[in-house]
């Protein structure tokens, strides 16, 4: 057994040990590298996400929707996250594509699923199952562990200030317009009502959003309304007879 | 010892003075919230926030009545450490117990109580993580770090009234994140939940901590600088730059509780698992690996086993770890290449983790014997053998393979409780029964005894959790990707749902053991303060005081 | 304390490093040979790994193919997934042939075809149709039982079928379609007449009894519909109001509510959401449940 300490433990003892501050620098820097070679190219690399067709912003009443579903914590029990497994794809649908979630501030791919996922869940249900679903899972799902949230239907959506949810999102690189902006408030409205008379430009700013009334009162604006106009549209966006899987730029 | 009559004061200082100003301008903006916050959980919570910034303010003023903070150099400052024991028992316990809750949510919905909304599960599993991490973990990690540095740098801790302000700005923290969390307040971010005002403030707090932690190091009387307090250091450096980049977002109004994140979809989620992954490797790895190489060579009175290990290991955890965050999130729509990179840094982080494992033990070798004497040393070397064990088993779980069968169910739960029950509770409570005999000045705790039944009690919660969500995540893995003979889906999700309620009941059982632990633990403190102590232990040695 | 003092220990026999904190020493052991081998193992491992699979990411600026390595193995999960579910469907598909145009007679008397259709459609009613109808089809409160033989909109395996692939009243040009007005909501009764007609519709299968105000509101407001005598009309989805089977539930206040609110029952449709293949084999696994009707038909349009 050696007497003595080696090389480098002597030089780490006078560099790194007796200066706090080089210390201090040495680990900031060697903390630094693998964070900055990971996500840095995420931001330049073309190949990261891939171009569809059909990913839109979320329609005011989408994005309250999201809010609550956020606020809920629903994303402790599902994931948004299909992966490309081969049951996965059968059980819930295409594998989600990085494209899908490009607007998502924050993403909410999950990371438990106590539930199942719901990436594309929109348009699986009719409203009223997810009424009946949220008011009382048991009630459809007899084995289900999900809790209720019967206060949703009878919570009044407060969107009074949604303009400056989506001018925050236009800040952070949602493609919101003036006139999306302008309309938002009455945008709430106008996609609960399907013969509502700016049909045409709710249509023209988010094309294809679905416009009915959600929560099966049409006299209230309700949370319930938001969070099934969410979950009604998600995995919907993505027009998958224009894309191509398969094709090299898209295998990754 | 000195009476502290006669213990120098800082008197009306830029400090104090500087700390005022904090709370004053905090409780401005609290006031402005609570008159203009667009959203109605803010209005509420505004009052809260009033109330915590003007209860600072008084204590400034209480202080500078008084003459200012006790800054004597003579002495180390140890009811700093006293407060960080008596918040980490606090919040352990109030962590564990919504711990127990949603463990029997899962078993037992009901138990949601759906008419409120805010006892909901989906609110108050961050109330846990958060509780356990944050509150608990936190306040070991700072009671602890307070403790090591002062003594390892034989100085008092630099910064007047400071640690006094990270001290109580992190409670304050703690309790706007939790009341938060129940009326609807999140970002969502796992580990990174509390909103963007919550944040910041975290922010001003963590930097006078690495400041308090770095002054103290400055003005040290050891000529080195001892290695629990590079892991401290590399804890507290690493954690300040994770926080503000993943937190980086937007707020919808100055006065809102609302923000939205800077990052979308795939940068949002790599940054997301690279701080929630280094948020396990450095405030629940890095940080409990500082109090373990204090208090086990401590407490069984052997040299550290490896100078030379201790050295690489520190630089090759603190480099690898960084680089393995994509490992949660394997086959998802991030790129590859990354996954790649997760995956490989995964697995080259056995060794530096072992390299820990290794040092914690054979720090014991002359003094294995202790094992069978003191409950107190047979938990902390417990801990050390459950770091040791999810440190091998996360490298496993990072394997693409088999992470497309983890992912997503209670494996993973399982592999964070034994990372979390076994190793940072364990080693949290063996620390804590170190340190009260030592900053209260007793013989030993009120009941050895009782150490024992913790140890006990505690352990069998945890095989019983563990083993639980390895067959439940196990189970549940293969029942999502089980196929029948004729090609078709075996099981329907909800079959699979069913198919827990067994495991659910055990783990909840093994939760209700562990948190019984800890309340046995908390007992035995309380009748240790209040001076029931009756026998001496011989494996508490009193600690010199900084005079000696 | 004392500086570069080098000490043995005694029970190790190695030296400690001389330097000493709060008495705590370290000792100067070398680092474990396995523990050194294993490393520098994982790491030669992470590289030859790296070689092989995707993993360096380009500067900025490289071309959209070249801008992270693919690897020797140019591997790609998502064309292994697309190669993994092309065999699993052509493990499948001489059932799925063998199912096309069949008749339910043809699937029923080919034991093999038959086990083949159980299969796939249990596996695809359990996560996408349990929810709704129950996990053994027996239905909820607005949810149609589908073991019985009671059909809205007719029972053979080209309803059903029909059924499944457009839905009803969902968005499709298909879909089946008639709404019962809200007789209540939207005021074109008034609150005891609508009690009125709910006895006279609860009388109709012996749980109330009759009243001549109801029966006259019947014939005028519902018989259109639900037909003079009460046993509904097929082609409009209306239920037979006399057979004792209720969608909505047969408690006076569920029928109240109703005729007051107009049931609006909406199942999804499931083409493009599940292949074409899946949903013939759906259909005959309803149909098989216990309440088809008229075994000779298939489905057309296939
Ligand atoms: C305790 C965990 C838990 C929480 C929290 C939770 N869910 Fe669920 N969820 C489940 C389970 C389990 C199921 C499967 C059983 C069922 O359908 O109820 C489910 C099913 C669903 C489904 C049906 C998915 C499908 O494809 O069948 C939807 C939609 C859903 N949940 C939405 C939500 C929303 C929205 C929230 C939050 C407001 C939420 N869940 C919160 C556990 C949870
Ligand atoms: C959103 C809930 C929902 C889902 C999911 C659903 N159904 Fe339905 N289904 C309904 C409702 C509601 C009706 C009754 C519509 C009405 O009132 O006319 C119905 C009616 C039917 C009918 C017609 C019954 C009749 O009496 O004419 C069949 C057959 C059927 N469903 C089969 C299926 C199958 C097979 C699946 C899965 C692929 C499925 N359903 C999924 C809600 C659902
Ligand atoms: C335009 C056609 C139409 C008219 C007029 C009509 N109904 Fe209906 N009724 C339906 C349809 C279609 C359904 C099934 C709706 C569904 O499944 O969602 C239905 C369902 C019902 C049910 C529920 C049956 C069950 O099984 O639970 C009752 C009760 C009922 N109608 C009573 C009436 C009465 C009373 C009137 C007159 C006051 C009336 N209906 C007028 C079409 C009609
Ligand atoms: C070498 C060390 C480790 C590696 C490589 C590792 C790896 C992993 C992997 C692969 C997952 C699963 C990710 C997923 O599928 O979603 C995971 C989850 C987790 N691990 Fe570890 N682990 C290690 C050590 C630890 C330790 C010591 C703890 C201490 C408590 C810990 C806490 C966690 C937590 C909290 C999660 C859950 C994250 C979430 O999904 O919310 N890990 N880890
Ligand atoms: C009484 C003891 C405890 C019980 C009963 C308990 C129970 C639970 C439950 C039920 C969950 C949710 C799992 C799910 O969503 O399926 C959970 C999650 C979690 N707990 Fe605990 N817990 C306990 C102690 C702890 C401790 C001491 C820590 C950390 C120091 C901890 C850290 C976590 C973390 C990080 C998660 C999130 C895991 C993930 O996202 O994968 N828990 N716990
Ligand atoms: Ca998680
Ligand atoms: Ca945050
Ligand atoms: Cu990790």
């Amino acid at each position: 057994m050696s007497e003595r300490t080696s090389l480098w433990s002597d030089l780490h003892k006078k560099l790194f040990e007796k200066n706090s501050l080089i210390l201090s620098v040495g680990i900031l820097v060697t903390v630094s590298i693998g964070g900055i070679v990971e996500i840095a190219p995420l931001f330049y690399l073309d190949s990261t996400i891939e171009e569809v067709e059909g990913v839109r912003p979320y329609t005011p009443l989408e994005q309250l929707g999201r809010d609550i579903y956020i606020r809920e914590g629903c994303y402790n029990c599902h994931s948004q996250m299909i992966r490309p497994l081969r049951d996965e794809v059968e059980r819930y649908g295409h594998y989600s594509l990085a494209a899908e979630s490009m607007y998502d501030h924050p993403f909410q791919w999950g990371s438990k699923r106590t539930g199942p996922d719901l990436a594309r869940v929109g348009g699986k249900y009719s409203d009223e199952w997810h009424r009946d679903h949220m008011r009382a899972p048991t009630s459809v799902v007899p084995e289900s562990i999900m809790p209720a949230y019967p206060f949703l239907e009878t919570s009044e959506l407060a969107f009074e200030n949604v303009q400056a949810n989506l001018r925050t999102l236009s800040l952070v690189g949602v493609p919101y317009e003036a006139e999306h902006l302008e309309a938002a408030v009455s945008d709430i409205e106008t996609q609960l009502d399907p013969f509502a008379e700016d049909y045409d430009g709710f249509q023209a700013r988010y094309p294809g959003a679905v416009m009915r009334d959600f929560d099966g009162n049409p006299d209230m604006v309700s949370e319930l309304d938001a969070l099934i106009a969410y979950l009604q549209v998600l995995g919907t966006m993505v027009d998958f007879s224009t894309y191509e899987a398969e094709a090299d730029e898209n295998l990754r | 010892m000195t009476s502290s009559q006669t213990l120098q004061r800082s008197g009306f200082d830029i400090n104090l003075a500087a700390v005022g100003l904090i709370t004053l301008l905090g409780a401005l903006w609290a006031l402005f919230a609570a008159a203009f916050a667009p959203d109605a959980a803010m209005k509420g919570q505004s009052w809260l926030i009033l109330a915590g910034f003007l209860t600072g303010l008084l204590l400034v003023v209480g202080a500078i009545a008084r003459g200012g903070v006790i800054v004597d150099q003579s002495e180390y400052n140890e009811d700093l450490i006293k407060a960080g024991v008596i918040a980490s028992l606090f919040w352990g316990a109030a962590g564990l117990l919504v711990g127990v809750l949603i463990a029997f949510q899962l078993a037992f919905p009901v138990l949601n109580l759906d008419a409120f909304g805010f006892t909901s599960f989906g609110r108050l599993r961050p109330l846990h993580t958060s509780a356990v991490i944050f509150a608990f973990g936190g306040n070991v990690l700072l009671a602890t770090s307070f403790y090591v540095v002062q003594r390892t740098s034989r100085t008092r801790i630099a910064g007047g009234v400071w640690p006094w302000f990270v001290f109580w700005g992190y409670q304050f923290f703690i309790v706007i994140a939790a009341s938060g969390y129940l009326i609807g307040i999140t970002q969502s971010q796992e580990y990174a939940e509390p909103e963007w005002y919550a944040d910041l403030w975290l922010t001003i707090v963590w930097v006078a901590y690495l400041l308090i932690f770095l002054g103290t190091l400055w003005k040290r009387k050891e000529p080195h600088i001892y290695v629990a307090n590079w892991f401290y250091l590399a804890f507290i450096i690493t954690i300040a730059v994770l926080h503000v980049v993943n937190n980086l977002a937007v707020p919808v109004d100055f006065f809102g509780s609302r923000s939205y994140p800077v990052m979308a979809g795939v940068q949002n989620a790599l940054t997301q698992w690279w701080y929630g992954h280094n948020a396990v490797g450095f405030f629940l790895t890095a940080g409990f690996l500082g109090i373990m190489y204090y208090f086990i060579p401590k407490r069984v009175h052997r040299p550290v086993y490896s100078y030379r290990l201790s050295i690489i290991h520190f630089w090759s955890l603190i480099f690898i770890y960084i680089w393995a965050g994509p490992h949660h999130l394997h086959y998802t729509a991030l790129p590859e290449w990354a996954q790649t990179l997760g995956m490989t840094f995964s697995i080259m982080l056995w060794m530096p983790s072992w390299g820990g494992m290794i040092n914690g033990l054979m720090t014991l070798s002359g003094a294995w014997d202790k094992l069978r004497t003191d409950p107190v040393v047979r938990m902390l070397v417990l801990s050390v053998a459950f770091y040791g064990m999810s440190t091998f088993e996360g490298p496993v779980m990072s394997v693409r393979a088999v992470n497309s069968l983890s992912h997503y169910t209670d494996w993973t739960v399982g592999h964070v409780h034994s990372g979390a029950l076994g190793w940072v509770g364990f080693v949290s409570f063996g620390a804590l029964y170190c340190l009260v005999p030592w900053l209260w000045k007793k013989k030993g705790m009120f009941s050895k005894a009782l150490v024992d039944w913790h140890f006990w009690i505690a352990t069998f919660g945890i095989l019983l959790y563990i083993t639980s969500m390895w067959v439940a995540g196990i189970m549940q893995g293969l029942m999502w990707r089980a196929y029948n003979e004729l090609g078709f889906l075996e099981y329907s999700f909800v079959e699979t749902v069913e198919a827990m309620h067994i495991s659910y009941i055990i783990r909840a059982v093994g939760g209700v053991l562990y948190l019984a632990g800890a309340l046995i633990m908390i007992y035995n403190v309380y009748r240790t303060i209040k001076g029931d102590v009756t026998e001496t232990d011989e494996a508490v040695v009193p600690q010199p005081a900084l005079a000696e | 304390m004392s500086d570069n003092k080098l000490e043995h220990d005694d029970h190790t026999g190695t030296a400690t490093t001389g330097h000493e904190w709060d008495g705590i020493k370290e000792l100067d052991t070398p680092l474990p040979r396995w523990w050194l081998w294993i490393f520098y193992a994982t790491i030669f491992w992470s590289v030859i790994y790296m070689i092989f699979m995707p993993a360096i990411p380009g500067l900025p600026g490289m071309s959209a193919e070249g801008d992270h390595t693919r690897g020797l193995r140019n591997h790609s999960e998502r064309a292994n997934v697309a190669a993994a579910i092309e065999a699993l469907e052509a493990s499948r598909a001489s059932g799925f042939e063998a199912l096309r145009g069949a008749s339910i007679e043809e699937i029923e008397n080919d034991p093999q075809l038959l086990q083949f259709v159980r299969a796939a459609g249990e596996s695809a009613f359990g996560d996408n149709c349990a929810t709704c109808h129950g996990a053994g089809a027996q239905g909820f409160v607005g949810y149609p039982n589908l073991n019985d033989d009671v059909w809205l909109w007719g029972g053979t395996y080209q309803d059903i079928h029909d059924t499944l692939m457009y839905g009803i009243r969902t968005e499709h040009p298909d879909t089946r379609m008639s709404i019962m007005p809200a007789f209540g909501r939207d005021e074109l009764l008034s609150n005891s007449q609508i009690q009125a007609v709910s006895d006279h519709v609860l009388s109709l299968s012996g749980l109330a009894e009759a009243n001549s105000e109801g029966a006259e509101i019947y014939a005028i407001q519902c018989a259109s519909c639900h037909m003079d005598d009460g046993r509904g009309d097929r082609m409009q989805g209306a239920p037979n109001l006399t057979d004792g089977e209720w969608l909505y539930g047969s408690e006076r206040d569920q029928v109240i509510n109703i005729i007051y609110r107009g049931p609006y029952g909406v199942m999804p449709g499931w083409e493009g959401r599940l292949d074409d293949a899946t949903i013939d084999a759906l259909a005959a696994y309803v149909f098989l449940l216990g309440g088809g009707e008229d075994a000779t038909a298939r489905p057309t349009g296939q």
